[in-house]
């Protein structure tokens, strides 16, 4: 009887060496802590235990900028993983140096996996690739800033949430200050107002196709009469306490809304699986992102923030071959609907939205389906995105003079114009790094 | 006495190969690569480098905001220095005095010290917070609104205030013992003289506790140069926006967040110069006017 147990023992044993011998492993590194973590672990469970031939290890490296850095240095040193996750200000560091990655497009492509670049939601698609629309990064966790909104203030309040902002200055926001709230509030400044804001009114972010035709020569726009306009407007709903701004860090400005004390805010779709799981004591729901009327009759689309994963080269074949079936699990419509369930991100293909939408994901929570909706609004020619290097600190530039001028330190011409000054200082040296 | 002599010329230096290669591999060559990179602009991932000379130094000089963060580096030093000093001295001498619960007293105030500092930021940001900081709700019946990552002054003034009760216990721990070892004798001659106890503190205490102050006075200028990164991420929580930072601080957010080796090189071959200057002149200047017994 002993003998028979260690005889079985030793069979199943060598077994499953047999197994770890063929199996190809690879790794993951990624930004996601916390809560969403847990999905990206419980991907890799489901990828690892749906197959026997590949492996994938996703390993936590920290804050976005802390995983690229430690990717950056990781490559250097020729020992890079498989995957890596960028995110979108990023991504001109990544796609910029040529051949540091594989395209994920060539990827699965030369690996048999069947891709169609139509297939993925309309404002996902070009983020992340090349100026010719060859997709260089894998969308993962895609997001776009949409409005959240308390539904028991705008009915004490009695209005809607506001389709355009001239709505929300002329009816909207006085009605919710008398109603005791302040009215709106946002929590990434570039993000919301800069970004997505040239995307939602079809106007060009930068010279060279935004940035996508190639670094040499790229010159920001931001100094132009519609940022001018909008901020100027920013700053007098301040003044007036039409709009609330508690810093450039996002959770000072959720929690206001999470408190009560704001009624209207601009977040991340991301944002809806947290918000969700809080039970705030009040009922809330999201919509699109306002527009200006005055610069156009109908809102364009919004693009992606969030991250994508790039495949590393360097590698082996095998191990690519791994990636790309991962890829091709990860953007399976199972899988896609199974990480916008757990964390608000969006689903990235036509395939895992309508998945959601027969499962009757938004008929219980309408407020999930915004962001796509809003990201297959209709395109224009600058919607697709923007790609600008050193954009980490043109970002901190724009963060440092909007939030002086909204102080009252300065005024909007000087702040926009050292924007551009800065920025384009920023984009030239960047494209002296690229060769 | 005998001595050893070597009579090969190399032998000595062969034994003190391990020391020297450290000091090389560890210390000079990455100042050497600092330097090196400080004159290129290179892509984060090594595919392509340019020669720019001197551009590097010349973007940073003339742009405003590192002017600006480098004023701000001499307030915040200048403060943190010599409050913590001040203020561990106070304590120093009040503590000296204590004869009942005095191994107590000591150790409860040397208990901070051993709080890491992101910890010590993290207390702080706490403290101040916009939304439920009990000095910001202290702060709100004076009619003050404290808006800590909004405000410029406002978190200038929880980071030096972080960094200084950080700093407070070692300095303590140090003039205690500074004060401990002046001999009784010659204070018991000033008092026999009938001198005031202030005139006592600035004629005697004072000139001998020099040499710890010194000493002190370094270590807390370097500390409050570079030690004090972690408190200041920990305020900042990532979000420089327009917010105070040190030299140092500046240099991570373009190397390591922004990914801009040649600039960030430069700069850190500004604060290698600028150290090293501050750190003669205190030497040369400050040491001369203290006496070791």
């Amino acid at each position: 009887m002993k003998l028979l147990k260690i005889a079985a023992a030793s069979v199943a044993l060598s077994l499953m060496s047999g197994v770890a011998q063929a199996q190809t492993e690879i790794t993951w590194w990624h930004a996601m802590g916390g809560q969403l973590g847990e999905t990206v672990n419980a991907i890799a469970e489901k990828f690892n235990a749906s197959q026997s031939d590949y492996k994938i290890t996703p390993v936590f490296k920290g804050g976005y900028e802390d995983t690229l850095t430690a990717g950056i240095a990781a490559f250097r040193a020729g020992e890079q993983p498989n995957i890596m996750q960028v995110f979108d200000a990023g991504s001109a560091t990544i796609i910029g140096a040529k051949g540091a990655t594989v395209p994920v497009q060539d990827l699965l492509v030369d690996n048999g996996v069947d891709f169609n670049i139509e297939n993925y939601i309309s404002g996902v698609r070009y983020f992340y690739a090349d100026n010719d629309g060859k997709m260089i990064g894998m969308p993962f966790n895609s997001s776009s800033p949409i409005m959240y909104y308390n539904e028991d203030a705008l009915k004490k309040a009695g209005v809607e949430a506001p389709k355009t902002y001239e709505e929300f200055e002329k009816v909207t926001a006085p009605a919710l200050k008398d109603a005791g709230y302040v009215p709106f509030a946002q929590s990434h400044l570039p993000w919301e107002f800069v970004e997505n804001f040239f995307s939602r009114h079809n106007l060009p972010f930068a010279t060279n196709n935004n940035g996508y035709a190639g670094a040499k020569g790229t010159k920001i726009l931001i100094n132009s009469k519609e940022q001018k306009m909008h901020w100027t407007a920013v700053k007098k709903w301040l003044d007036q306490g039409y709009f609330g701004f508690y810093g450039t860090s996002w959770g000072d400005n959720q929690s206001q809304f999470e408190d009560g004390n704001v009624a209207l805010w601009i977040g991340s779709s991301g944002s809806f699986g947290g918000l969700l799981k809080k039970n705030l004591p009040f009922k809330w729901s999201a919509t699109n992102l306002p527009y200006w009327e005055a610069i156009t009759k109908e809102g364009y689309q919004t693009f992606i923030g969030g991250a994508s994963l790039f495949a590393m080269s360097g590698k082996p074949a095998e191990e690519n071959q791994a990636t790309a079936a991962f890829f091709q699990f990860l953007t399976s419509p199972e899988i896609q609907y199974f990480w916008h369930q757990q964390t608000g991100y969006v689903p990235i293909t036509t395939a895992a939205y309508e998945l959601a939408k027969k499962d009757g994901h938004y008929d219980r929570f309408p407020a999930a389906e915004v962001g796509i909706k809003q990201l297959s609004l209709q395109s224009g020619e600058n919607t697709r995105g923007y790609r600008m290097g050193f954009y980490v600190q043109i970002r901190d530039v724009e963060n440092r003079e909007f939030t002086r001028f909204l102080n009252g330190e300065t005024d909007i011409d000087s702040a926009l114009a050292a924007i551009e000054k800065e920025g384009n200082g920023l984009l030239d040296r960047f494209s002296k790094t690229q060769k | 006495m005998k001595r050893a002599t070597f009579n090969n010329k190399w032998l000595p230096l062969f034994f003190l190969l391990p020391q020297l290669s450290i000091i090389v591999i560890f210390f000079y060559w990455p100042a050497w690569q600092a330097l090196r990179l400080s004159f290129y602009l290179e892509d984060p991932f090594g595919f392509g480098s340019t020669f720019v000379g001197f551009d590097n130094y010349r973007d940073i000089f003339n742009n405003a905001e590192y002017l600006r963060i480098a004023g701000f580096t001499i307030v915040f030093s200048v403060s943190v220095t010599f409050l913590s000093l001040a203020i561990a001295l106070l304590f120093a001498v009040k503590a000296d005095k204590v004869i009942r619960g005095a191994r107590t007293y000591r150790t409860l105030l040397m208990w901070v010290y051993a709080v890491a500092p992101p910890v010590a930021g993290f207390i702080f940001l706490v403290m101040f917070s916009q939304r439920w900081g009990p000095i910001t709700e202290f702060l709100a019946q004076f009619g003050y609104d404290f808006r800590v990552g909004l405000d410029y002054t406002d978190t200038a003034i929880v980071m030096i205030t972080a960094s200084v009760w950080k700093q407070i216990p070692i300095n303590f721990i140090f003039f205690l013992s500074g004060l401990q070892s002046i001999p009784r004798s010659v204070m018991e001659a000033a008092r026999i003289d009938n001198a005031s106890a202030q005139r006592r503190f600035w004629d005697v205490t004072f000139p001998l506790l020099a040499p710890t102050g010194f000493f002190l006075l370094i270590t807390n200028f370097t500390y409050s140069l570079f030690d004090t990164f972690g408190t200041i991420d920990t305020v900042l929580r990532g979000e420089p926006a327009s917010n105070p930072m040190t030299l140092v601080y500046k240099v991570y957010v373009d190397g390591f967040r922004g990914n801009d080796l040649g600039g960030s090189s430069a700069q850190s071959v500004i604060l290698m110069v600028l150290v090293l200057a501050m750190t003669i002149f205190q030497f040369r200047l400050v040491e001369r006017r203290i006496h070791y017994t």
